[in-house]
């Protein structure tokens, strides 16, 4: 009984996550070309896919790319650029409470955005369990692998993203979730120190450092607006 | 179906360096209480993050990109994730055809 709930749920979950899991497809397809534009095999791609499973420092690495490859440098952009991840566990983690210990940690090793964000909205209107959880998490990760693979061996025969824009699509799937993130003046000013000190670091340094300089100026910029209101609170 | 061992290493560094972002809440949450300040410090890491990502593409590599990145902006705000991709990706294709771009 208790086996044939947990299936029940997996499959719900499952449906649940079905738009989410369609919108994946085509950004793993691109992933898979641009990598393979890069030079990498189809198994590299699909190995990277399946190990990082972060879409975001994925198509970051593929921009810093180098032959051959830096791990250092790789390494921590992959850190920059996934340190919201320590904010979505911490998050999500204070609602695990259907999970063992180690059922817990094994979790956050799937945490991308979209599993976040469905977790969360599970938690919020309903009891998030494993086998809920794993149905969010189990399809949407074998889509990203899959099409990585796929957009690596295809993508090959395609020849240079650049002629039909592909190697826009992440550029552009970055700014729309830039403006998800929009919470008014302070935010403006969040991105507008980021992006100057990122674009003036890009320029003067190799490298990922412009990553960390606009990340580093975002942040500072953000302690002082909010100081700034307490002083006159 | 080959792999280089260096390629292997940076995406074993890519990997460890996910799952340590991935498992740090859950430690931090165990250890840590986040007061005001702090959390306003990590809203603003995946925003500045992500705009400094972008930055060097949208702003300095061409027209082309500035503007297909502005367009993009403006589709967001109305239209669905996939469409704005698709304005995204449209707009720099046929401006780069039109502008001759800096690729």
């Amino acid at each position: 009984m208790q086996v044939r709930n947990a299936l029940q749920e997996f499959r719900a979950a499952a449906i649940a996550m079905t738009p989410l899991i369609v919108a994946v497809m085509p950004i793993g397809l691109v992933f898979g070309a641009v990598a393979a534009a890069k030079g990498l095999t189809p198994a590299e791609v699909t190995l990277m896919s399946a190990l990082v499973f972060a879409g975001g420092s994925q198509f970051v690495a593929m921009d810093i790319w180098t032959h051959p490859a830096s791990w250092a440098a790789l390494g921590f952009s992959a850190l920059l650029v996934n340190i919201r991840h320590v904010l979505m566990s911490a998050s999500i983690g204070s609602k695990l409470d259907g999970f063992s210990g180690p059922a817990r940690y094994a979790s956050m090793l799937l945490l991308a955005d979209e599993i976040w964000a469905m977790a969360e909205m599970r938690a919020s209107n309903g009891k998030l369990t494993p086998a809920w959880y794993a149905g969010l998490a189990v399809p949407f990760y074998c889509a990203w692998v899959l099409t990585s693979l796929t957009g690596a061996m295809v993508g090959a025969l395609l020849g240079d993203p650049k002629v039909i824009g592909l190697d826009f699509a992440f550029p552009a799937v970055f700014i729309i979730l830039v403006m998800g993130f929009w919470k008014g003046r302070e935010t403006g000013a969040v991105l507008a120190a980021s992006a100057c000190a990122a674009v003036v670091t890009h320029q003067l340094l190799p490298g990922v450092w412009y990553i960390a300089a606009g990340a580093a100026a975002g942040v500072v910029v953000a302690m002082l607006s909010g100081g700034h209101k307490e002083a006159h609170a | 179906m080959s792999v280089d061992l260096n390629t292997l290493l940076a995406i074993l560094a890519m990997a460890v360096a996910t799952v340590a972002t991935r498992i740090g809440g859950l430690v931090l949450i165990r250890y840590v209480t986040i007061g005001e300040n702090q959390k306003r410090a990590l809203e603003a890491i995946p925003p500045a993050v992500l705009m400094a990502v972008i930055a060097p593409t949208a702003l300095v590599t061409g027209p082309a990109e500035t503007i297909a990145a502005a367009a993009t902006a403006v589709a967001a705000t109305r239209l669905p994730l996939l469409a704005s991709v698709a304005v995204g990706v449209v707009s720099v294709a046929l401006l780069r055809q039109v502008l001759g771009g800096a690729w």
